[in-house]
Formats: C-alpha cells, structure tokens, sequence
C-alpha cells in the first residue's frame, strides 16, 4: 500500500516529522518499506508565465523569452525547448537556483543574457525523460514556488501491510491507526447523504447472497464523462501507484482509496433491466476491463443484468458495460463481497486487482452507501449530473457477524507479561474504535465492522500489546524450574559426529535435497525417485536418496576450480518411497552421513611420498567412526560403486550402509578425473556408542606369537579372522594382523596372512604348553576351515 | 726419591696420554698401558715383593697414589669423550624446525552448521533440548496445525514445493516443509502422550534446526534454506519471557553488548501477539541499520489445541530464525548461495 503522505495528513496531522511517523508506523505493525520524496532537492524554482517567445537573434534552435515570474519580476530567459510558447504556465528556476546536478547562474547564451531557466519535468528530477517545459495548469499562480504549487515536499509512503489489517488499506484506515497511535485528532472526509434530485434507479437482486450481502447502487443522469479529473485528484492517484485513466473512474478508485470501498461504475445506457449478483449460467463467458475473457467456474459470482454478464463480483468490470467519455449516465456500486468468496479467485485466473486484493482481506460490510454518498458528491462536483436515489439490497443474514469477545484483563497480563490496569485496556481499545463494555474486572469488546481480525481473545491482547508499544513490554529473563537435562552416554550427538568426521579431514557441505533425476538413476540405481511437482528447475526435480550425487557434485564443482584434493562430508536427510514409513506415511526420510574422498591421500608435502587416496583409507575412516562397535564389511554390488571394491557395512547383523569406490563408468562419465572413493552411513547407527567396559589389567606377562598363514587369494579376511576369534582360548587376549603377502614363495593363488597373537591371563604366569597349544587350536582350525598352511 | 720422581713422571705421561686419546678405544689402549696387565703401573706394584719390607710400605703407599692418581684421569678423561660424543651426535642430529609439520589437516563445519552448534549450545545452556522433524511434511502438520487456513496465500503453488503421487499428479496431503515449525506441533502431540495425564505436564523448551524449502531463488533467496525453531509451553510463559529469551540469546551469538533489538508488531498465523525481530549493530558495514532475522509471538492457543495442550491453563512463545542469515551477517558473507555451492575455498574458511 503506497500513498502520499500529506493526503495522509489531511485526515491526521499528528505533530511527528516524516520519519517519526513511518517509525510509530512500523512499530504498530504497519510496516513502512520505504519513505521516499516525490522529487528531488531542489528551490527557487517558481511558476512563470511565458509573455513572449521569440527567435533567438544568433540561433535558429534557441528562443528568447520574456517571462512573468509575479514578484520575481519579467525576465528574459532564453531557452531551448520546442515547445516554449506564449502564455503557457511554466516552472521557471530563478538566477540562484539549485536544481539536481546544476546551479542556475546568470549567463550569456549565444550573445543574449538570460536570467534564469525554464524546466521540463526532467530538469526538476520529476521524470526519467521528458520532452519540452513542464506545462502547469493555465490557473497556477505566477511567482508560487512550484515545490509548494506541486506538493513536492510530500512523501510517498509504502507500506508492507500483512495480510489480517485489510482495515489499513485506505488512508481512512491508516488515519484512524495513526490517531489512535498518536492522539492527534481525525478528520473524516465529508460521507453526508446527497439528496436525489430524480427517482430513477435499477432494482437489485442477491442470488448468490453468501456471495453478495449488501449491494447500494445509484443511478446518475447527465454527467460529462469527458471532464478533466483534477489536477489534486490526479495527483493523489498517481502518489498511490494508481495511473489517472477517466474521471468517473478516478473517482471510483479515489474513494477506493479513501474509503476502503472498492467501487464500480456502469454505462447505465448499455444496463438492461433489474442488476443481479448471481452464480454463472453453464459456459457463459465476459470480457474484462484488462481485455481478458473469462468463462468464470461456478462458485465466481457474476453481476449480470437481464441480458447478461456485467462484472466478475469484487474482482474487475466488464469491457463492453464500462464507462467511456461518450457515457452520460452512470450507475454506481459500491458493494460488499464475502472475503471467502473472494479469495484466490483472482489468482487463479493469472491476476490480481485492487478490488480482489481488498475483498479477499476484508472490506467493512458498512461502508457502502458512505461510499456510494462520497462517490455521488465527487461526481457531481466534477462531472455535474443529477443523482437519484440509492438503492441497497441487503441480506442480513449472510452479513458477517460481529460477536462480542470477552478480554480478561488478568489473561493480558498473562500473555503479555506486563500487568495492564482495566482502565488502561479499555483506553487503548477504544482509541482504535473497538468499543469496550465493562464486564467485572474485564471487557466485552464488539469488533467493528472494519476489522475481519478479531475473533478470539488473544486477538484483542495483540491490539493491546500493539497499542500499548511491543518497546514497553520488559524482556524478562527466563525463569524456571532448574532441572538437569538427560545425558544419554550411548548416544551422541550429530554435532559431536560432526566433529568426529572433521577431524578426520573432512569437510562438511550442505547440498540441496532436489537433485537431476539422473543421479538418481546413476548412483542409486533408483527408477522411481520422489518426483516434485513445481521444481525450481529441471535439474532439481526429484528428491534424493542418497547424499553421494551431491557430494559428487561437489567433487567437480572443485575440480573445476583446481582443487585436486577433496574430502567432503555431508549430513542429510534422504527420501524413499515406502508404504510403512513414519511419521509421514509413505516416505522414509533417514538421516545419513556420507563422505567422499578424492586426490591425493594426504596433501602434497615434503617427506610423504604422494598416494592416491584409496578404499582401506575411507575403511579406516569408517571404523574410526564406528570404533567399538565391531562392524562387518561384505562385498556388495552398488549402483555407485566399484563391483570390486565396494562393501556393505554391517553392524549386529543390520545393513548401515555401504563404502567403496566410485564406479569407474561414473568417474568417466562425470569427468571425475583420478578415483573417488566415498560412504554413506544411516544416522540411527552412527549415534550409538558402546557404554565403556571395564575388563581387569593383568600384571603377568604377556606371550606374543606370530602365526603365519598361506590361504586361497580370494578367502576374505574377515572370514579368517573372525573364525580365529572364535576358536581362541579364553588366554588369548589379542590378533592382530600385521602383514599381507603373495609373491614368492607362496604359491600362486595363494597369500600368506600373518598375525600377531598376544596371550595372557590375569591370575598367572603362562606356561609354555598352554601357549603352544593355543596356538596348536588355531593352526587346527585354519587347516581345517580354511585349507590354510602354516608359512615357516 | 727417585722412584717418587719415577712415579711422577709416569702419572704426567698417563695423563698426556689420556688427554691424546680421542677415541674412547685408543683411551682404552692408553689406560692399559698404565693400568693393565703388564701395565707400568701394575708393572711397579708388582715389583714391591722384591723390596724390603720398610720400603715396601712406604713405596706401596706412593704407588697407590699415583694409581688412582692415573684411574681419575681415565675416569674424567672417558667422561670428557662421552659428553663430547653426545654433543657432537646433537649437533648431528638438530633439524630445521622451520620445516612445516606432517600429516593431514583436519577438517571442518560448514559455516552455517558452525552457527547451529552455537545456538544449540545457547539454547541448551538455559535447559532448551534439540528436536527434530521430518522434512516432507504432512499438509495437517505445516499448515492446518499451524492455523494456516485453506486459502492463505503460503499454501499457494507459489511458495511451496509440492510432490507428484505415482499417476503424475499433484498430491495435496504432503509437501516439503516450508519452516520448521510443524516440528512445534509434532513435540507438543509427544509430550503429551508422554505427560498428559499428569496434573501439570513439565514445560517444553525446545529448539528444532533444520532445512526448509520455498519455491524462491535469487542472491538472497535459496530454494533450499535453514532455520531455527523455538518453543517453550509451561504455565505462565508471556511475551516478556520471549522478549527476554531473544535478546540473550541475540546479545550471545553476536557476543556484543550494544546491539540493538527490536520486536515489531506482525503477523503469523500461528502467533499471537506476533512480532518480527530486528537488530541493528552499533558497528561495521551494516551499523545502525534493522535487519530483520527473525518472527515470533506467543503460540497461538489454536496450535496449542492442535498440539493437545490445555490452551487456557499453559502458555508459550516460538520463534523461528534465519541461521543462515545469522551467519552471514556474523561473519560478513554477503552472497547466500555460497553456503551450498560446496566451494572448498570458502568453506575451509570456517574450519
């Protein structure tokens, strides 16, 4: 909502400069986005009126004129604008005068001495561009300073209103706020009855009356629909963003403007017959004012006479009904529409109107007939004509209903936090015009017809907490009972796993949750992905689910700005379809933790020999994260990953998700450059933490062994190991592998896997046939499960 | 009196001979010249036998003499060798300490993730617990619970990220979330299962960071962005306490003393009274100016209701915050889409 601010101080003139008033305006909740000046700094620029105009004696392009400038005396100017001319009126900038970008000084032009200067709008920073002078009105008044002729010291103030004070969008509106606000008194614009002067009017019929509760319309003959609107009406219009286009109708939107009332005029020669506010026939269609047609859906009431369809109801008139400068008499609606019938009509049909805008908030249900009475007198003032009488259908029932609401005034203090005495509530109340009936220690407060946003108690409290300054309700510190938190030592936190993967050289991103619906297909293998219906672009358009293709995408975001070595981490909810899911049925919605590596293992630098990052440097990663909880790697074929070099992790027998290299096909694909090996881990798992467990330090010696042992190639070690665990004596207390080998002297197809075994007991010393037959039982059990032989 | 000369001369030629050795093996040769077997020492003690038994003792006791006379010069000579072999290995063995260290760098949060810890610890340390929600939301639990009506502009295809069902077409039940507030509506329905048959359930004091989404994309608008939600219901919280509660929590993340906080009258339709927090700060590029960070108000009783709490008996404020837009102006960022464009180079200047 724009509006100039001294229209504003017509009806409330506190004693606040301009910035005062946008402040005490902004924190009563009507936001002020802008307070700007209508023009630029500019003085001694005053109307003159041009005496006479002639050819410059030394240049063909320049004129010599004589101008009257009242007190400031007849100058000779010279000027150069084509349309400089005798007894036009004129913004003349007097020898002295400072206007944007130049200081008008007495000079010689081409010979000539000129006292001064004529402007054109753009020469007073009024317009981007504009040919020749300014032409002002034939009545302004010669030797006025044009800044105070103009109104140029006014402001146009915007408001970034929200969408429950519909009542502030009128200078009405905005006048009794500022009122209340301030204490200054209001003015209202005169709203007094205009006596008909003949009798003629149109019936009006409520069809759709849940639509259309009250409709005043009246019939004005003879007006002069080619009148000038005037240059204060204009001025006000265009200060509110609104373009001057005919005077009836910068009368209608005037009173819009003023009142609050959305207003609409008819050609009343183009009407036929009684006016009704109906639900449209099957198929019927009507052109608008914006040259749209429209076949309007069944629940968009119409305003139709006898032939037809008029108007689309609260939203825009029609083309062929609306008033030209051949109309002669008009008939005038002022009317009110339901906001529900209202809202989202508009925008469903691609636009948006000052009617439609106002309906669908809320317009007061008893503003017509003021509205149609200060529409009747501007006409008649402006356009001449006779008005007849008002018409108004009414259907009492469906007008909004106005319940009074009771306002406990220990509930304010309650909510508020600030204890407000009866009397101080009321005050505040009825400052605003919401009238308060004393009930005990409380009020009934009835909410006016302006105000849709008043239905319950706390509604009222946010008026009194509003009226009464959000600045002088106190911050409280908080105070409450002191009770400790639960600290639960199996669980971490997402930042402390944050942390953790930090610290193992992993940067942390944030990617976004949409992503290509080929990664999808891609890394996930996923045919299926959860498809947005309104992406913000293509390659946005479905939900992930997994955070490798983001990560990835990082990867050649980085490349691309010569970051060889990447290590990356992302934790993030990912999306999958699944019929049992919950909380939100239908969608599993996991929290994972991935990271990515690619380049070189550690950054370049002296003494370390440089080595591609690999799968066993993200495994030790991963078991750094999962450290004591025993995880179990099985090879596994992903979508992403390396066939060969990619694993499931496993933790008690459940899938937590899976590590490897990237496929070589994406590495190419994807201009990865050198591998990319990367991992993604469920949340659910990686919070978990084993509790510590003390188990006794033996202060008897140790006996280490080392157990070679000649397996198949492919026999995995984790197989091995955990059969060796197993078979263990409770005295072993430790295996450790300590090195792999193949080459010579193991056989093809054969590697040697050696351990390191350590044994102990708590109670005593080992003896030495103890030891050798631990060691006997795991030499036993390889050669039996494994086929393994003893390296010697 | 020859043999006393004898024996001087014999200590003064051990010690030259010591003071020659500059390797501990030809000391070692040296002390057996004098101190071996057939050493000259061991030499003349072993010629006292053939002396009279007067002279004996008294040539003996000078013989001693001069031995251990010759044993300290080996023992500070062999000590003079071994400090001068360490120094000559330190000084062998000193490094330039102004090569760079080894290994790995760690590595880091991300930026706004590093502004969520330290609200989360904020929070936490007035007794706020971390909650969380899910992101594709329920229609109910965005907007309906939060006293969203059908036909409020935000539930319009314009603001909100909507999903396909399996036929291609619109679903109206679900939706990305498009704030972190119907995580308000999940806690509460939790709480209560959990609480609700006590006569006065504990307070809730919670915070929820998260991801939310807007069909909005521009320098200053991400389609995908963060926020913070808070919450706190007990019996008798106003909006003095949630005034109090922000500007701590505001004066703390910025840690400065002098910044200024306003509340604003506004609008939400799951607040009232409502208000938007700006601050201004009293130094650097942006002094003097309100910048809006945040909106809040005191729960609307509607979403209490939604929520299964007794809206008559147990109050509260929520509060919902920009983390990223905190974390810009904490740390002079000026362009949002840095935070997702996993540009190393300006991440790792936040580790």
């Amino acid at each position: 909502m724009q509006f100039s601010e001294s229209w504003l101080r017509t009806l409330v003139n506190p004693s606040l400069d301009s910035e005062a008033l946008a402040h005490a305006l902004t924190m009563a909740g009507l936001e002020v986005e802008q307070l700007d000046p209508v023009a630029p700094a500019f003085d001694q620029v005053v109307v003159a009126r041009i005496v006479s105009a002639e050819k410059h004696p030394n240049a063909d392009r320049l004129r010599l004129c004589q101008v009257d400038a009242g007190e400031h005396g007849l100058l000779q100017i010279v000027c150069g604008a084509p349309n400089a001319a005798v007894d036009l009126r004129v913004p003349c900038a007097l020898v002295g005068a400072k206007l944007p970008g130049i200081e008008i000084k007495q000079a010689k032009v081409r010979g000539i001495e000129s006292f001064g200067m004529l402007c054109s709008a753009r020469e007073l920073g009024l317009a981007a561009d504009a040919d020749g002078l300014l032409v002002l009105p034939a009545d302004a008044p010669v030797g006025r300073s044009v800044r105070e002729y103009l109104d140029l010291d006014d402001r146009l103030i915007t408001l970034k209103l929200t969408p429950n004070r519909a009542d502030c969008l009128s200078l009405s509106g905005i006048a009794r706020e500022v009122a209340a606000l301030t204490g200054a008194p209001l003015k209202r614009p005169t709203l007094d009855a205009v006596a008909a002067t003949h009798q003629e009017t149109r019936a009006v019929v409520l069809d759709a009356s849940a639509v259309c509760s009250r409709y005043c319309g009246r019939l004005i003959k003879g007006v002069n629909a080619a009148a000038p609107t005037p240059a204060w009406m204009r001025q006000r219009l265009e200060r509110s963003g609104i373009r001057s286009i005919s005077v009836v109708v910068d009368v209608t939107n005037y009173v819009m403007l003023e009142l609050g009332q959305p207003m609409h005029a008819f050609d009343n020669a183009k009407l036929s017959g009684v006016i009704h506010v109906r639900y449209p026939r099957q198929g019927e269609q009507l052109t608008l004012l914006n040259g749209q047609t429209v076949t309007p859906d069944a629940d968009l009431a119409l305003i139709a006479d006898e032939a037809g369809a008029l108007a689309l109801a609260g939203i825009m008139g029609g083309d062929a009904s609306a008033v030209t400068a051949a109309t002669t008499d008009i008939f005038l609606e002022a009317a009110f529409f339901a906001p529900d019938a209202i809202a989202g009509k508009a925008r469903a049909l691609g636009f948006s109107s000052d009617s439609s805008y106002r309906f669908e908030r809320g317009v007061d249900f008893q503003l017509q007939r003021s509205a149609i009475e200060r529409a009747t007198r501007l006409v008649l003032e402006l356009c001449g004509g006779a008005a007849g009488p008002v018409i108004e259908a009414v259907s009492d029932a469906d007008l909004p209903k106005r319940t009074p609401v009771r306002l406990r005034t220990a509930r304010v203090a309650k909510v508020l936090g600030v204890g407000l005495d009866a009397e101080r509530i009321a005050a505040l109340l009825s400052g605003l015009g919401l009238p308060c009936e004393p009930i005990g220690a409380d009020h009934l407060v009835t909410p006016p017809a302006h105000r849709f946003d008043i239905q319950i108690e706390e509604d009222l409290i946010e008026e009194v907490g509003r009226l009464y300054g959000y600045d002088n309700i106190p911050a409280r510190p908080p105070v409450a009972k002191m009770a400790m938190m639960p600290l639960d030592e199996s669980r971490r936190g997402a930042m402390a796993l944050r942390r953790s993967v930090a610290a193992l050289g992993y940067q942390e991103t944030v990617n976004f949750s949409f992503v290509e619906a080929v990664w999808e297909a891609d890394f996930c293998g996923n045919g299926k992905p959860i498809v947005l219906a309104n992406p913000i672009a293509s390659q946005m358009g479905v939900m992930r689910s997994s955070l490798i293709g983001g990560l990835v995408a990082v990867l050649v975001t980085n490349r691309k700005r010569q970051q060889d070595r990447v290590k990356v981490f992302e934790i993030g909810r990912c999306f999958l379809t699944d019929a049992a899911a919950e909380p939100v049925k239908g969608f599993r919605q996991p929290l994972r933790l991935a990271g990515l590596a690619a380049g070189a293992a550690q950054p370049e630098q002296w003494g370390v020999p440089k080595r591609a990052v690999d799968f066993y440097d993200l495994k030790a990663d991963v078991e750094a994260l999962l450290a004591g909880r025993s995880p179990v790697f099985e090879r596994v074929d992903h979508p992403a990953l390396h066939p060969g070099r990619s694993a499931r992790v496993c933790i008690d027998g459940k899938d937590i998700g899976m590590l490897g290299e990237l496929h070589p096909r994406w590495m190419q694909k994807y201009e990865l450059g050198t591998a990319a090996v990367a991992f993604e881990l469920e949340m659910d798992a990686l919070v978990q933490q084993g509790i510590p467990a003390y188990r006794e330090v033996s202060r008897f010696p140790a006996v280490v062994r080392d157990l070679a042992l000649i397996v198949n190639h492919a026999t995995p070690w984790q197989g091995l190991y955990e059969a060796l665990r197993r078979a263990a004596p409770a005295i072993v207390t430790g295996i450790e592998l300590f090195d792999l080998y193949h080459g010579k002297g193991v056989a093809e197809g054969r590697k040697s896997l050696a351990f390191r075994v350590v044994m102990q007991d708590t109670q005593r010393t080992l003896e030495d046939a103890e030891v050798d037959a631990a060691m006997a039982s795991l030499i036993a059990m390889a050669e039996q499960k494994f086929a393994a032989e003893l390296r010697r | 009196m020859e043999n006393l000369e004898q024996l001087e001369h014999l200590v003064a030629a051990a010690t030259a001979e010591f003071a020659a050795a500059v390797e501990p093996a030809k000391l070692e040769e040296a002390k057996a010249r004098y101190l071996g077997k057939d050493g000259s020492l061991t030499a003349l003690l072993k010629g006292l036998g053939k002396l009279a038994a007067d002279e004996r003792k008294s040539a003996g006791a000078a013989i001693n003499v001069a031995k251990d006379r010759v044993e300290a010069a080996l023992v500070a000579r062999r000590e003079a060798l071994r400090e001068a072999a360490l120094q000559a290995q330190l000084a062998a063995e000193a490094l330039d300490v102004t090569l760079p260290g080894r290994g790995s760098p760690g590595g880091g949060l991300h930026p706004v993730v590093r502004s969520l810890d330290r609200i989360e610890q904020l929070f936490r340390s007035i007794g706020f617990e971390v909650a969380d929600g899910p992101e594709i939301e329920t229609d109910w639990h965005n907007f309906t619970a939060l006293n969203t009506p059908d036909n409020h502009p935000a539930r319009s295809m314009h603001d909100t990220f909507y999903l396909l069902d399996e036929a291609g077409k619109v679903r109206e039940d679900v939706l990305l979330r498009t704030h972190t507030s119907p995580v308000q509506v999940r806690y509460m329905q939790a709480h209560v299962a959990k609480y609700g048959h006590l006569e006065r359930m504990p307070e809730i004091r919670i915070i929820a960071p998260g991801r939310v989404y807007r069909v909005d994309s521009d320098a200053t608008h991400s389609p995908m962005f963060h926020q913070v939600e808070g919450l706190w219901v007990g019996e008798g919280v106003s909006f003095a306490d949630l005034k109090g509660v922000v500007a701590d929590f505001l004066k703390n993340f910025f840690e400065s003393d002098d910044l200024k906080v306003r509340f604003r009258p506004s609008f939400f339709p799951f607040t009232e009274p409502s208000a938007e927090i700006d601050v201004a700060f009293m130094r650097g590029p942006l002094e003097g100016r309100w910048l809006e960070i945040a909106g809040c108000g005191v729960v609307h009783p509607n979403v209490l209701r939604f929520g299964g709490i007794d809206a008559e008996k147990y109050t509260g404020f929520a509060f919902g915050m920009g983390p990223d837009r905190l974390t810009m102006l904490r740390y002079g960022i000026n362009d949002l889409r840095l935070f997702f464009e996993g540009d190393l180079r300006f991440l790792s200047q936040f580790n």
